[in-house]
């Protein structure tokens, strides 16, 4: 022991601390990752849209017009054409975004609670709990998930309230497994066993130490559900289940529109285009951070 | 007559599978006086850790940890027979640990300060500055340069000497009783082995603390304890103040464990070792567990199992051998399991 007291070093710190995030860092890893660029261009494009949309539209999109029914593209000033009213479909598609966002988001939002709750009380205390919920849910993943969210829709009443309701209480599965299976490879990990010797509550575990530690891939799922759930809110509006009219919907544009698909395909064609963009948008954002948090792992 | 600050009796963990039922730690007695470290030494798969794991009432289930007691601090508190959320206000507040790995027992997603923080927050309800400066000046305590921006770093910032210097100071947040120690230099430099060995001791020192410090490191035994236990396949082979252990080991055991040390000068030698394994559970021997691989063994330890015969006041040994030589022969024989 003496022999040591001599020569005492001080160890090095390998790096210094950084408060804030580093702007330059996420710079790079925006031009690193392709896929999240451009999804999140997309992404930050229909948002903006959406949050902008009395900005960025032409026309009022309630304001009917039957003299300007059916117009083409770029006709009297209108860029996308008119549907049958005569409503400016540009406008329309722009007022879209913000039911599809809103729709998306918050349904997504109310999976995620549900899903992330479950997934980390099962996760975490195992045994029969485990057993109880895992095979709840795998009674819920055994419907065909569209279905059900109809049924529940035809149930409690077309309207967005509902929709977003059906959509979140469908989708909850996926997050739930996702979470339970971090948390079961988390939960082994020593500084959750430290956390235990000083005395954390299970709640605290849950919640302060293993919650964050799980949030990459529950980010990537979350942002891929955000596709999956304005696909779904189309497809109700689609049926006549979802939105009701007039509020703007690209669902239920679409399916407006094709009854005049033989002269004007158009009307049909952007709201569905818009559909298509927006979700591969988020689809390539969430493959993008799927790539980035894995080679994050691979470099550890 | 000095108190002891924990009075293990009888200690057992019995860990059940579907298809069987072994005890990792089997019946084990022992006490650490107040400010006294305790080694516990053995190879791997001894049961050093679950020992540590049943103290703190940590043992995940299907291990289930049964005896007379566990006495902390004196009469008041038997560690047994406390339930969770008692538990939970000594760990950390009372009693505290070390771990093996501080390369993976920080939290990967907090700042350094926000970790040892914590342990304010839960036992002593330290929030906001009070607590910055607290944690600034545990971070002074246990020896790292900069503690006011170390605070702001993540634990992959730190090298491993530091982050094992960071557990010391979470362990001492609350000024524990009792700290244990598993292996706490094990996953490090030698270098930096001698420095954490020596705070951990001036710390201890400078507090007053008791210490249980397992290890399978004899060095750091000579160096740290006061007291050792050699522990075999869930069982104290052997026990007593460290320096009789080294120099008059009785338990063919810890004589081979002492055999096996490297030793300066004589390089050209080849270092003995001590042939096969533990044991796994399902495999103890009936008798002595050391039977199979002990040099001096005889038919009466394949029979049964030898308890623990005191040799000297305060030092004892379980083997047939010691009382073969007609040092005791007044101690009650314990049933063959």
């Amino acid at each position: 022991m003496e022999l040591f007291k001599q020569v005492k070093f001080d160890e090095p710190v390998r790096e210094k601390a950084k408060l804030a995030l580093d702007v330059k860092e996420i710079l790079y890893v925006l031009t690193k990752s392709k896929s999240v660029l451009i999804g999140g261009m997309i992404v930050f494009i229909v948002i903006f849209c959406a949050i902008f949309a009395p900005l960025i539209a032409t026309h009022d999109p309630y304001q009917m017009n039957i003299g300007d029914r059916l117009l083409k593209p770029m006709e009297h000033g209108h860029l996308l054409g008119t549907d049958q009213y005569g409503r400016d479909l540009f406008t329309r598609i722009i007022y879209g975004a913000r039911v599809s966002l809103e729709v998306g988001f918050i349904s997504v939002g109310l999976s995620l609670l549900i899903g992330v709750t479950i997934g980390l009380i099962a996760g975490y205390y195992g045994g029969w709990i485990d057993m109880i919920i895992m095979r709840f849910v795998d009674i819920v993943l055994s419907f065909p998930v569209l279905l059900l969210a109809i049924a529940l829709v035809a149930a409690l009443g077309p309207g967005i309230q509902n929709v977003i309701l059906a959509l979140g209480v469908v989708y909850w599965t996926n997050y739930a497994r996702i979470v339970r299976a971090s948390v079961l490879a988390i939960k082994e990990e020593e500084y959750i066993q430290a956390a235990k010797t000083i005395g954390s509550s299970d709640f605290r575990i849950i919640f302060y130490n293993i919650l964050p530690n799980c949030l990459a891939p529950i980010v990537v799922v979350a942002t891929l559900g955000l596709g999956v759930a304005i696909i779904a809110e189309a497809t109700l509006s689609f049926l006549g289940l979802g939105i009701q009219p007039p509020k703007a919907s690209w669902g239920w544009t679409l399916a407006f529109g094709m009854k005049f698909i033989r002269e004007t395909p158009y009307l049909s064609l952007y709201p569905g285009l818009a559909i298509m963009i927006t979700v591969l948008g988020f689809n390539l954002l969430g493959d993008g951070i799927r790539d980035l948090t894995d080679s994050k792992l691979k470099r550890k | 007559m000095q108190q002891n600050m924990l009075e293990v009796s009888n200690l057992t963990t019995t860990f059940t599978s579907r298809k069987s039922t072994f005890n990792a730690v089997d019946g084990i007695s022992f006490h650490v006086e107040k400010g006294e470290t305790l080694g516990i030494v053995g190879e791997s798969g001894c049961g050093k850790s679950v020992t540590s794991l049943s103290i703190m009432g940590l043992v995940k289930p299907p291990g289930k940890v049964s005896g007379k007691h566990i006495r902390f601090d004196g009469d008041g508190i038997d560690l047994l027979h406390l339930d969770q959320k008692e538990m939970r206000k000594l760990r950390g507040n009372e009693i505290a640990m070390i771990f093996q790995e501080p390369m993976t027992s920080l939290n990967p997603v907090y700042r350094i300060g926000n970790q040892i923080g914590e342990t304010l927050k839960i036992h002593k309800k330290i929030k906001g500055i009070e607590q910055k400066d607290k944690v600034v000046e545990l971070l002074k305590l246990v020896g790292i340069p900069r503690p006011d921006e170390i605070f702001y770093s993540y634990p992959h910032q730190l090298s491993g000497g530091m982050r094992q210097r960071v557990m010391i100071a979470m362990a001492m947040a609350c000024d524990p009783k009792l700290i244990i120690a598993d292996e706490p230099t094990t996953a490090l430099d030698v270098t930096i082995q001698a420095q954490i060995l020596e705070l951990i001791k001036e710390l201890q020192e400078q507090k007053g603390m008791s210490m249980i410090l397992i290890t399978h490191d004899l060095g750091v035994v000579s160096e740290v304890c006061d007291r050792v236990l050699v522990m075999y396949a869930g069982k104290i082979v052997e026990s007593g103040p460290v320096k009789q252990i080294l120099q008059n080991p009785q338990h063919p055991y810890t004589k081979g464990l002492l055999a096996s040390l490297p030793r300066k000068g004589e390089s050209h030698k080849r270092l003995s070792y001590i042939p096969g394994q533990v044991p796994a559970p399902k495999n103890w021997p009936k008798g002595c567990r050391f039977s199979d691989r002990c040099p001096y063994v005889m038919d009466q330890c394949y029979v049964s199992l030898p308890p623990l015969f005191p040799i000297s006041e305060d030092q004892h040994a379980a083997c047939w051998l010691v009382k073969e030589e007609g040092r005791e022969a007044d101690v009650k024989h314990e049933t063959v399991r």
